[in-house]
């Protein structure tokens, strides 16, 4: 098993005459917190969506735990263990939270319409673990006490909670999270950054996007800084933080005098 | 040991085990206290029950994923046309029920996937147009299939079409039981009753499975299912062929029940009303389902018996043909209760706590 989990290869992806993404290369190694930050509409969730399958990239591929990655259909991202929470929220809304996490053991479970039409014994069985599993990992987000309750009236933190529990319950080995902690106050953010630390000390790699730097800075082993589609800088926090053309994205340019 | 739905039966509270055998034995009472209205009303019946095995078929496409079918009849047709082929003089086939049924619902299963596999990308709107044109082409098609090569007989219809029989037991004789003499759409009700049992509970267990969960995730996220990994291309047909197969079997019963088929039973309108039923009742809550289905397959016929002798009452004379009045009064009964009741007449819980939280949201 190589230490590296996910490499993506000069990844590329234009909408018309704009460039989202070009040739942008990063490595995740296994266990680690990675942060991909940037300016506003620098190409981060566009990565997200390569890299989960939503979009196609034009140029450039990624290659997860040592096999090509087909990323072609979300499904199959999903299949292989990459899960993905959105940047706006989405829940099944008229589902319980308990039902949205069940939603999320769907891949990893197999009973066919046969089995349901006739509640065969596995079946039974099956949707007992699933239940149970799904139970599980509500408690472990930290909202348990709102299993009974449809998505849509929980408040927005523990929509952001529900919605990492549903990724969970796909047994993701890469769950990559987008602005998890956008809209949430400060206390909320503290109580998100034990879990996502909870997460990789489970074993799980972490991909983050974000723009509370609090959190990124105090979360992330690596970032990666994308700024105009392009990747301008990849190491430790204490180096991105330093870096010259970092801190020209995100203040402008820096006076040589200053 | 106890059999296991008797132990299912003795876990009710006595509340429910009463209600549900009072329910039978009304169920089961019916067409007897129909027949005494004549046997027209016991055909209004069998219709009726035909309607909620069509409206629960057409419920897992619309109701539980979300995809919205106006050409759901062309299944029912499909097997319709299955059994008159393969049980008439037509062919000279006479196979039995066994056999065909089956085959009808394969057939329709695989029309099913055959509609679904292109519109699997389209949504909404678009699935609604593409689907209302594929059951126009199949009516067109069993119409016009009579040239070169005879195969449906064209506007003519199929005639003498075999009844249901379970060897000698023939469902359109009358039979004698017990010094009662029990006609044919009576016999239809017992055989029409006992698969809509068996429908309600396929539905019933499919709602509340992976499947159903998957179903329900691809109706309100499509985006969000892909992303936990439900394959949503699988799911859809899935849906679009169960809910094909169930007409399938509807249609073969139908034409089984009634002796004819012809490409006029399935037109539009058809597909329309048994989509009015799922909406009307409540989509994707079955006994809302059921609900509509027998509201809106019996209340035309009542209106029917109802509307010239309330004008002989009222006026003294008939003033209004009583067939088009009847739809006026259907037509504003539907659009009353899509003005009041939004959410269908029987809604489920979710269903309706989303159209109150939505006019709270307004005021």
């Amino acid at each position: 098993m190589s230490e590296v989990l996910l490499e993506a290869r000069e990844v590329s992806k234009r909408f018309g005459g704009v460039k989202a993404l070009t040739g942008v290369s990063l490595t995740i190694r296994r266990g680690e917190i990675y942060g991909l930050i940037g300016p506003n509409g620098a190409g981060k969730t566009t990565f997200f969506n390569c890299l989960t399958g939503l979009y196609v990239p034009d140029g450039g591929g990624f290659v997860f735990d040592g096999q090509p990655l087909q990323a072609d259909a979300p499904q199959k991202a999903a299949v292989r263990g990459i899960a993905r929470t959105f940047q706006n929220i989405r829940l099944f809304p008229e589902m319980t939270a308990l039902e949205n996490v069940m939603v999320g053991r769907h891949v990893r479970t197999c009973a066919g319409v046969l089995g349901a039409m006739l509640r065969t014994r596995a079946t039974q069985l099956e949707e007992a673990r699933i239940r149970r599993r799904a139970e599980e990992l509500l408690y472990y987000v930290g909202i348990a006490d709102r299993a009974g309750d449809l998505a849509r009236n929980l408040s927005y933190g523990d929509q952001r909670r529900l919605e990492i529990a549903r990724a969970l319950a796909t047994e993701p080995r890469l769950l990559c999270l987008d602005e998890p902690a956008a809209g949430m106050n400060g206390a909320e953010t503290e109580a998100l950054k034990g879990l996502i630390d909870g997460i990789r000390q489970d074993g799980i790699t972490v991909l983050l996007i974000e723009h509370d730097m609090k959190l990124v800075m105090g979360l992330c082993d690596r970032l990666a800084v994308l700024d105009y589609g392009q990747k301008i800088c990849e190491d430790v926090p204490a180096v991105v933080q330093k870096d010259k053309r970092v801190i020209e994205a995100y203040l402008g340019e820096v006076p040589e005098d200053a | 040991m106890r059999h296991p739905i008797l132990r299912a039966l003795l876990r009710l509270s006595r509340h429910k085990a009463l209600l549900l055998l009072g329910g039978g034995a009304i169920l089961l009472a019916l067409p007897f206290v129909a027949m005494l209205g004549g046997q027209a009303w016991v055909r209004i019946l069998d219709l009726a029950i035909l309607y909620v095995f069509l409206a629960l078929g057409l419920n897992i496409v619309v109701g539980f994923a979300g995809l919205l079918d106006l050409g759901y009849i062309a299944f029912y047709a499909v097997g319709a046309y299955t059994w008159a082929l393969l049980a008439s003089p037509h062919f000279g086939l006479h196979l039995p029920f066994w056999v065909i049924l089956p085959i009808g619902a394969l057939l329709a299963c695989l029309f099913g996937v055959l509609l679904g596999a292109p519109t699997l990308r389209l949504r909404g709107d678009y699935l609604a147009i593409v689907t209302l044109g594929f059951g126009e082409i199949i009516r067109i098609f069993l119409n016009n299939l009579n040239a070169p090569v005879n195969i449906t007989n064209g506007p003519q219809g199929i005639t003498l079409i075999d009844p249901v029989k379970f060897g000698a037991f023939s469902f359109s004789s009358r039979t004698e039981i017990f010094g009662y003499t029990l006609v044919g759409p009576q016999k239809y009700y017992f055989l029409l009753l006992a698969l809509c049992v068996l429908v309600v509970g396929i539905n019933y267990r499919l709602q509340h499975s992976r499947i159903g969960r998957a179903w329900q995730a691809i109706r309100e996220d499509e985006i969000a299912a892909k992303a936990v990994g439900i394959d949503t291309r699988n799911m859809k047909l899935l849906a679009f062929a169960m809910g094909a197969s169930f007409g399938g079997i509807a249609g073969g019963i139908y034409a089984a029940m009634q002796g004819f088929v012809s490409p006029e039973s399935f037109s539009l309108i058809e597909s329309i009303m048994v989509l009015a039923m799922v909406v009307l009742g409540g989509m994707g809550h079955i006994p809302g389902v059921i609900l509509g289905a027998v509201l809106l397959a019996v209340l035309p016929e009542a209106l029917r018996f109802a509307v010239l002798p309330v004008q002989q009452a009222l006026f003294g004379k008939v003033l209004v043909d009583p067939e088009s009045l009847r739809m006026l009064i259907f037509g504003l009964a539907l659009v009353l209760v899509m003005r009041f009741r939004p959410q269908g007449l029987w809604p489920s819980p979710e269903r309706k706590r989303e159209l109150l939280a939505g006019q709270e949201g307004r005021t």
